[in-house]
């Protein structure tokens, strides 16, 4: 399965996917500067990385989310590609507006690094086809603002449809309902503050982040 | 309403003077969603000893200065399509 990464400046963790990615699917992601307007033909996979994308001014992916390449991703995702975006990677995907709600500070205000315990609430996306439902696993965190706010319609509508794809299993930054990431509507676009990227072989101490990225190669095909 | 000014750019540079109104964009969270910043800052507030601190809400000022004509559409439009996040914030135009 080819893949693609958005690169923007002061993303951090575009390595670690792409790393991420080519140990499952074999082959090496296309890195796409946010500059760009047209992503590469026959992708599977559409990345949105974790970091500090324009030093988080303004708000937490607000100015990446306005970049020329977004237009396409958006297009793609309309279109029914897959499209993952992990840490401000979801910052980036709420902003554009592919994704319900805001990351707002953490409660407590502390920068937030470990790992966490999760609950996988939706085992059937393409994303978490690999999980059981209500597997409990663990991912690292790295983030200030992963604080996840929605009005309670908006929330009940995320449960109640299914597009909680992970939770917290644990107080972690003040999410709204322990929501640690959600699907959009088709189910095709996931954000996520925690990172699988960082839990794919053993010397991760853990291999818990890999099966996502191996139901996604098992659901997008190769 | 709107109160006009020049900005002079340089004597010599008469003709590119542009007519310039200065805009104060007032962005705050909405009455409901919890403010950590605003939190932290009351705390604070209460460590320093100011008793009678009921609240604190932290917002953001952004100065603007646009061409005269700027259509107040226009305007509201840079508000709703970055500078504030419509699902989490409030925002206020206030002219100089």
């Amino acid at each position: 399965m080819k893949t693609a990464v958005i690169v923007f400046p002061g993303s951090n963790c575009d390595r670690d996917i792409a790393v991420a990615l080519e140990h499952v699917t074999g082959v090496k992601p296309t890195m796409i500067w946010h500059g760009e307007t047209v992503l590469p033909d026959g992708i599977g996979l559409i990345a949105l990385p974790g970091g500090f994308s324009y030093g988080d001014y303004l708000r937490c992916g607000a100015i990446a989310a306005r970049s020329p390449i977004i237009a396409a991703i958006v297009a793609a995702a309309d279109g029914g590609l897959p499209v993952l975006g992990i840490c401000n990677g979801f910052q980036v995907l709420t902003e554009i507006g592919l994704l319900p709600g805001a990351l707002m500070r953490n409660e407590g205000l502390d920068f937030v690094c470990r790992d966490v315990a999760l609950t996988v609430e939706n085992a059937q996306s393409a994303f978490t086809s690999r999980y059981a439902a209500d597997e409990r696993v663990s991912f690292p965190v790295a983030h200030h603002d992963g604080n996840y706010v929605a009005d309670s319609d908006t929330l009940d509508r995320l449960e109640g449809d299914g597009r909680v794809a992970f939770r917290y299993a644990e107080r972690v930054n003040g999410s709204a309902r322990q929501i640690a990431g959600v699907l959009n509507p088709a189910g095709n676009v996931l954000g996520m503050m925690p990172h699988p990227e960082r839990k794919i072989e053993a010397a991760h101490g853990g291999t818990d982040g890999r099966r996502l990225f191996e139901g996604l190669l098992e659901t997008v095909g190769a | 309403m709107q109160r006009r000014r020049t900005i002079g750019i340089a004597a010599t540079d008469a003709q590119q003077d542009v007519p310039a109104m200065k805009l104060s964009i007032f962005v705050t969270l909405k009455p409901g969603v919890l403010d950590p910043q605003g939190k932290a800052i009351h705390k604070a507030l209460d460590g320093l000893g100011f008793s009678g601190v009921n609240d604190v809400r932290a917002g953001k000022l952004i100065e603007l200065d646009v061409a005269d004509d700027t259509s107040d559409a226009a305007i509201d439009e840079m508000c709703r399509k970055l500078l504030a996040n419509t699902v989490i914030e409030n925002y206020r135009i206030v002219r100089a």
